[in-house]
């Protein structure tokens, strides 16, 4: 559940009305909202009016960038990856969950790791291990094409995103009464046709709301595209940013950008429109549909197959590296500080503010709270490399010796994250009843006192889930580390980019296997937590 | 909470290190640096050590920091800007933000090094040259000047990193030299031959040591970083000799800003930038070419006076830089 905010439908996932506080909301409610959601939404704001501002220029950048190649680029991608992520994502969650096949157990978890690694991991993965003077050649003597472009950012973001659609719909199908399917085949129905008719109407918000994961990632992914050098949105506008005294095209390319992001949630919100499938409660464990042995082959080859590609190949190359040339430099233990720090800083912000506008959107429901829970998924939506130039362009202005700061670079990863500590915690506040608080303020506590005695530690692991999922978003970070990092501050993220920048890739394994270490605990914890 | 907390934090920093600024206890310099902080530290704590002057330093991209610094204009923290690359500087003096430099310190430096009206000096000079695979192609078979790469016979064997600032300072002087048509020509000629792209210059050496590409355009001293680090190596430089924009000799240079609230001491960093001992660093540590008479290059580099560099006034650069990137952009190569 906490991997799946519904993004563009805050009211559908909503308390029922009984939930609501019929005291006014706490004025800091709303200033803790207003503190979460403004790193992002203000520069922002200043980022269309500078675009605006550019009028004529800014025309004659859309017009004349190659913008509709890199829209078409990018929307190739896009649609590629996110079809790429449905079919294995709700292939393997079908095998899983519903079959008989054999190894389930180790099937569902091997299928599940690469959600651990970045994007760009996988992507300097694929580049050193391929090519004419890449591992796999080097150790077996045979000359292996080189993948870059296209398809090396379709394979790196393929792997990277269908775990989303696969935990969210393995976790709906565990949900779904298996009684029809049962009959369904009991009918004499096929394997294919009762999937087809039976289970994937059921799963379409699942689906939709896994494939909506993938699409955004790949929309903002600019780590991948970069390194295997594919000219999509995000990449041309670094280019832009970085090569050029004028900042406008590269402004009005990054919001042409957040227009596709735009267009995304939008189909996504009308494929998700309809009633939502409310899954029956079931105690009973599904009966697997027996495979035929052909079929079990076949399945057990393309699950290996997929294993290989997505975890054999791209954390072999890393140990392959290491090996190679042991830890040159040592362990980057700056950049683990670094990394780990900025993460848990960014992840107890996220935390203690999502509580109270927790409590806002769930207790004081209205359509002024409905905004808050809106911007805070837009700011989520929004492609990072965006949100980087917006707060470059108003802290290098305005914000004076804050520019580059720590306490900056803080608030805007709290505030791009802030939608997935606050999913997590008003669904654990949304099965409390206000009863409870209206309890302990008719004994003579006072909202506050009611609020960390009674509410805070009820809902705890929603909070431990919300600030494991900002703690782990934060740590793979690129576009807006890079962009805002204050001087001297590393991450580890930032040592493999610029390692296999350089082509370095003994020095890139090292602090990319240490991300995936730090990364690995608080994955399983909120894997395992799922079921 | 921890938000404010940490915004407690560092209000308290700055208020404590504006506080020792004031204080005379030392003097304080802003520094915006495009020259990378592994390169260049050793030699800011080299200055700090000798002077006692504190440096405090922002590293980025030299386009970033002089587009920073033409945003900032009069509000900006700066003393002094460091930058790799003639355009990022010419756009800095353009826009009025650097106080002139006495004539001593332009003085050290030859003068098609430096600015005009003398509002920024060179502090090390970086030679584009053409890295190539010895083992497979020999120099005689490199054309005479960059335009022989946009000729069919080089599709797909040349490397080029596009968005990266060395190639656009070089496009830009293409445009200054040769004009806007020959450049978008070029380029799109170029563009044809489907060049790699990277993102930087190093790896293109290490994808021509790789056998990747059989060429690339760089600057000379990758390749030294590389031999360096690894002994012999098949790729080799070639020094194109035809005085066109393909043998520019780049320097990295420094001005000081009028926003400085301590030129004498702003003017001590550039004086120890040419110095000997910092000229030899350049010599032997990043394997440029020293800018002051004396100095001289690492063993194995062609002399300075021998190179066929073109006679280009370095100002008018940063007015070509961001038609170099639309023309790069436009022929699809960013």
């Amino acid at each position: 559940m906490t991997l799946t905010p519904t993004l563009t439908d805050p009211d559908s996932a909503g308390a029922g009305p009984h939930h609501r506080s019929r005291r006014p909301a706490h004025p800091l409610l709303w200033v803790a909202a207003v503190a979460a959601l403004a790193p992002v939404v203000v520069p922002f704001g200043f980022l269309i009016g500078r675009a605006l501002g550019g009028g004529a220029t800014a025309l004659d950048t859309v017009l004349s960038i190659r913008t509709l190649e890199l829209a078409i680029n990018t929307t190739t991608l896009v649609l590629a990856v996110a079809t790429a992520a449905a079919v294995i994502g709700v292939g393997a969650a079908w095998l899983t969950e519903r079959t008989d096949l054999p190894g389930r157990r180790v099937w569902r978890v091997l299928v599940a790791l690469p959600l651990v690694l970045p994007s760009y991991v996988i992507a300097l993965t694929v580049i050193s291990a391929l090519g004419p003077r890449g591992l796999i050649s080097d150790a077996l003597g045979v000359g292996m094409p080189t993948i870059r472009g296209f398809w090396g950012a379709f394979w790196a973001l393929t792997v990277a995103t269908y775990p989303f659609v696969y935990l969210i719909v393995a976790s709906a199908l565990r949900r779904i009464d298996p009684i029809v399917e049962e009959a369904g085949r009991g009918l004499g129905h096929s394997q294919r046709a009762v999937f087809f008719r039976i289970v994937a109407p059921q799963l379409r918000h699942a689906i939709g709301a896994g494939v909506l994961l993938s699409a955004l990632y790949t929309l903002s992914d600019f780590g991948a595209v970069s390194l295997v050098g594919f000219d999509s949105f995000t990449r041309v506008v670094y280019a832009q940013y970085a090569g050029r005294l004028d900042r406008t095209p590269a402004i009005v390319l990054a919001l042409v950008l957040v227009l596709l992001a735009v267009v995304v949630l939008l189909v996504e919100s009308r494929v998700r429109r309809g009633r939502p499938f409310i899954p029956r409660p079931s105690s009973r464990t599904p009966r697997p549909a027996p495979l035929t042995n052909r079929q079990r082959n076949l399945s057990i080859i393309g699950l290996v197959t997929l294993s290989l590609f997505a975890l054999v190949l791209p954390v072999g190359t890393l140990f392959a590296w290491l090996i190679r040339n042991p830890a040159p430099g040592g362990i980057p233990w700056g950049s683990l500080t670094g990394s780990v720090a900025v993460s848990v800083l960014a992840a107890t912000a996220a935390v203690a503010l999502a509580v109270p506008v927790a409590v806002l959107v769930v207790r004081h429901r209205g359509s002024r709270s409905a905004w808050v829970e809106r911007l805070s998924y837009l700011a989520y939506s929004v492609p990072h490399i965006t949100v980087g130039l917006a707060m470059v362009f108003v802290a290098s202005r305005y914000l004076g010796s804050l520019y580059q700061s720590l306490l900056v670079l803080v608030a805007v990863y709290v505030s791009v994250f802030f939608a997935q500590a606050l999913g997590a915690i008003r669904s654990s506040l949304a099965q409390l009843s206000p009863s409870l608080e209206d309890a302990a303020r008719s004994l003579g506590k006072s909202q506050l006192q009611t609020m960390f005695k009674v509410v805070i530690p009820l809902m705890r692991r929603g909070i431990a889930a919300g600030g494991l999922l900002v703690f782990l978003t934060t740590m793979k970070e690129l576009p807006i580390t890079l962009l805002l990092r204050p001087t001297g501050l590393d991450t580890l993220a930032i040592d493999v980019w610029s390692a296999s920048g350089d082509l370095l890739y003994s020095a890139a394994a090292v602090p990319a296997l240490l991300l995936l270490a730090v990364s690995a605990l608080p994955t399983f914890i909120l894997a395992t937590r799922q079921r | 909470m921890s938000l404010r907390r940490s915004a407690l934090v560092v209000c308290l920093l700055v208020l404590t290190s504006t506080a020792c600024g004031d204080g005379g206890a030392g003097t304080t310099l802003t520094v915006y640096s495009g020259r990378t902080q592994e390169l260049v530290e050793p030699l800011f704590e080299q200055f700090t050590a000798t002077t006692g002057i504190e440096l405090e330093v922002r590293y980025a991209g030299s386009t970033d920091l002089a587009a920073t610094l033409r945003e900032e204009t009069a509000n900006s923290p700066a003393d002094v800007f460091f930058a790799q690359d003639p355009a990022s500087l010419g756009a800095v003096a353009e826009a009025d933000l650097f106080t002139p430099l006495p004539q001593e310190i332009l003085s050290l430096v030859p003068d098609r090094f430096s600015d005009d009206a003398g509002r920024w000096v060179g502090t090390s000079g970086r030679a584009r040259v053409v890295v190539y695979d010895a083992s497979r192609i020999s120099g005689s078979d490199l054309p005479g000047d960059v335009y022989g790469f946009a000729s069919p016979e080089w599709a797909g064997r040349v490397g080029i990193a596009p968005s990266n600032g060395s190639f656009l300072a070089f496009v830009a002087a293409m445009i200054v030299m040769d004009g806007e048509d020959a450049t978008r020509n070029w380029l799109n000629d170029l563009a044809a031959n489907a060049p790699g792209k990277y993102a930087k210059n190093s790896p293109i050496v290490a994808a021509v040591e790789g056998g990747e590409i059989e060429a690339g355009l760089v600057n000379h001293y990758y390749l030294l970083r590389l031999q360096a680090e690894q002994g012999d190596t098949a790729a080799t430089n070639h020094f194109l000799a035809s005085g066109g924009p393909g043998s520019l000799i780049m320097p990295a240079g420094a001005g000081v800003l009028r926003t400085s609230d301590d030129k004498a001491a702003a003017e001590q960093l550039i004086e120890f930038l040419l110095s000997s001992e910092a000229q030899t660093y350049f010599a032997t540590e990043t394997f440029e070419y020293p800018l002051v008479s004396g100095i001289p290059a690492v063993t194995g580099l062609p002399s300075i006076e021998t190179l066929g560099a073109p006679d280009l006034d370095l100002s008018e650069l940063a007015g070509a830089l961001d038609v170099a990137t639309d023309l790069v952009a436009a022929a699809g190569l960013l």
